[in-house]
């Protein structure tokens, strides 16, 4: 292999562990953080019939989950054109 | 129409369906058998996994514990679906580039070693095992309750509809059927909960009459009066938690990894042609699944709400006619203790004594006609549940057969075996494993309530970092995998054993390792895991060249 297929492999692999670090924050701190260990105090928020920390632990944690997916097939969609990574349709081999 | 009689027509006409889908979607080769032929569109496999994750215990069970547990009941709510950002970001893209047919096909090449490979077989046998006993239970469960066939009669024709689509279509034949089961399942749980928002809080969506005011006019958040109701009959309140903040970390913590480590799961992300189709048919998945899951909680807090109004100090006699009916299955006893013929639903934090028991499954299944719902909606409820059911279990059977067809005769026993005989082997192995979950569906071993914490804390404290770090490390070799897969299930499955089988009499916070219980010590494992693997493969020589080189060709696609 060529040394600068090599290099541009590794600097597309360091983006794509930057944005996964930076999503699975996001993912640990809507979860853990709002669902779980700070829930009572965003309990005494209230929205609507809502407390925050229970919205957060019932509801609003899925709704982030389904967006962090969303926003990585963005990121890496926007990845794969940048590094021209070429993807065959084919099967399994 | 009676609610039996449309019960027969839509259970019925679902059946019907399937065995056709079945038929047209039929696999003709190894790889049609395995992983459909990787042609499954993104949107297409989103759904079919959606059908696959949500089994019978999400349609029909969820929504009751939570109503059970209040704010606590998260743990299930963000735990099974939290799971799939992990899929979705850490392994279904890597998996699908790898692009093999099995889980035990990744760990067993990754780890250039059999033993590898066949600590990762039998994992993935005794994890789908575990699962669809339960699932072949339910559809007994909900044949009896809402057809009056008998129990054996319901397990075996849920056997027959399984055998049939998942040895004549193997992997093909499931997905399409798991996308008609999911669009079945979807709408017989959202049509009760929409009814039942409207009625309660004048909202369509659920989701918004969850935090809402009441219809009744009294301008009270629906959520208030449930915690004031609650206060009043002695039961804790409903939005405050009342585990161990400890606890409901790592419950949920074992929850998300094993999700995202079971096999059945994984597999379906080898069906879709590219890896940009894997990493968007997970966001399709989860959305798909999210439906359901921000519903649950919704009617959760509507059932109990509603139980409560209706129930409590009612006249016994002049009780409503769905309290008699579900009286009769035994799964609401009411016994008068006081004989002052009314219904005293107490909790423990009140004087009088409590003289209702009701099963949690109820607030589902007994929802349409607890709202007053036509009689179609009754039916489709029954047929949503056999879809849920159905779909997993013919999920498990897959990696059941291929498991054994595959990883254990072609990669294991009989290597010289050609394509042809190994799909037949594969189809015989299928056929197997639906008469053993038929056996355990009849003959239910009385533990497999418990088992199901086993099968999330393997798949947690096994596959999950095994494949994980070899994705993510170059370094990790194989007696560093070997060796924490083995610790990581040695140690979860001792604690499990230990407090679910040996002493059951000491399952208590006051006796567990830093007040963690055996559903949420998965998450423990996996971390010991990671450190026996990461130690070990430290010490021991770098995996050769090749191997260095495949993973740098599953990072990108």
């Amino acid at each position: 292999m060529n040394q600068s297929l090599r290099h541009q492999r590794s600097s597309y692999w360091k983006l794509n562990l930057r944005y996964l670090g930076i999503l699975l924050s996001i993912w640990f701190i809507t979860a853990y953080g709002f669902g779980i260990l700070f829930v009572d105090h965003l309990d005494t928020i209230r929205i609507g019939g809502f407390h925050l920390g229970f919205w957060f632990a019932q509801q609003g944690a899925i709704y982030v989950f389904v967006c962090l997916i969303f926003v990585y097939v963005r990121l890496m969609k926007g990845l794969d054109k940048a590094y021209k990574v070429d993807e065959r349709d084919a099967g399994p081999s | 129409m009676s609610v039996q009689a449309w019960t027969y027509i839509l259970v019925g006409f679902s059946f019907a369906l399937y065995i056709g889908i079945a038929v047209w979607a039929r696999a003709k080769s190894r790889s049609d058998f395995y992983v459909a032929g990787s042609g499954v569109p993104p949107v297409i496999n989103g759904m079919a996994t959606a059908a696959d994750w949500m089994s019978a215990a999400s349609f029909i069970s969820m929504a009751g514990l939570i109503s059970f547990m209040g704010r606590d009941g998260a743990v299930y709510l963000m735990g099974w679906t939290g799971g799939y950002v992990l899929l979705a970001l850490l392994l279904a893209p890597y998996l699908r580039k790898f692009g093999k047919f099995t889980v035990p096909d990744f760990v067993g090449d990754r780890y250039y070693s059999q033993t590898a490979r066949f600590v990762a077989v039998v994992c993935a046998i005794f994890i789908s095992f575990t699962y669809v006993a339960g699932q072949m239970r339910g559809v007994g469960i909900v044949f009896s309750r809402f057809l009056n066939v008998n129990i054996t009669v319901g397990v075996l024709i849920g056997m027959g509809i399984v055998f049939f689509y998942a040895v004549l279509g193997g992997m093909k034949g499931i997905t399409y059927t798991q996308v008609a089961q999911y669009c079945v399942l979807i709408f017989a749980y959202l049509v009760p909960a929409i009814f039942i928002s409207l009625m309660m809080t004048g909202h369509v969506i659920p989701q918004f009459g969850f935090g809402g005011t009441l219809a009744d006019g009294s301008g009270v958040y629906l959520l208030d009066r449930l915690n004031g109701l609650s206060q009043e009959l002695g039961f804790l309140t409903y939005t405050n938690g009342h585990k161990s903040t400890m606890d409901i970390f790592f419950i949920t913590a074992a929850l998300m990894v094993g999700t995202a480590g079971l096999p059945h799961v994984i597999v379906r992300f080898y069906t879709v042609p590219k890896v940009a189709a894997a990493r968007s048919s997970a966001g399709w998945a989860l959305l798909f699944i999210a439906l359901l899951y921000t519903t649950a909680p919704a009617v959760a807090a509507f059932a109990r709400t509603n139980l409560l109004t209706t129930i409590s100090d009612a006249e016994y006699k002049e009780a409503p006619e769905w309290f008699k009916n579900w009286e009769k299955t035994g799964l609401i006893k009411f016994e008068d203790k006081n004989k002052d013929g009314r219904i005293q639903y107490r909790g423990p934090n009140s004087d009088i004594e409590n003289e209702l028991s009701i099963d949690r499954d109820i607030m589902v299944l007994a929802n349409p006609e607890i709202a007053q719902l036509p009689n179609w909606v009754i039916g489709l409820v029954a047929a949503g549940g056999l879809a849920a059911a159905l779909s997993t279990a013919a999920g498990l059977l897959l990696v059941i057969s291929t498991s054994i067809a595959h990883d254990l005769l072609k990669k294991g026993l009989l290597p010289t075996i050609g394509p042809k005989k190994e799909l037949l082997a594969a189809r015989i192995s299928a056929g197997f494993a639906v008469c053993i979950a038929g056996y355990f569906g009849l003959h239910p071993p009385g533990f497999v309530a418990q088992v199901v914490a086993f099968a999330f804390g393997l798949a947690a404290a096994s596959f999950f970092p095994a494949i994980i770090m070899g994705i993510f490390s170059k370094r990790m070799n194989k007696h560093g995998a070997i060796s924490g897969m083995i610790s990581g299930l040695v140690f979860t499955a001792a604690y499990i054993i230990y407090f679910k089988f040996m002493r059951p009499e000491l399952n208590s916070p006051a006796y567990w390792w830093f007040g963690i219980s055996p559903e949420g010590i998965g998450t423990v494992g996996m971390l010991l895991n990671l450190l026996v693997a990461s130690a070990v493969s430290f010490k021991t020589p770098p995996p050769p060249p090749e191997i260095q080189e495949l993973v740098e060709q599953i990072r990108t696609p």
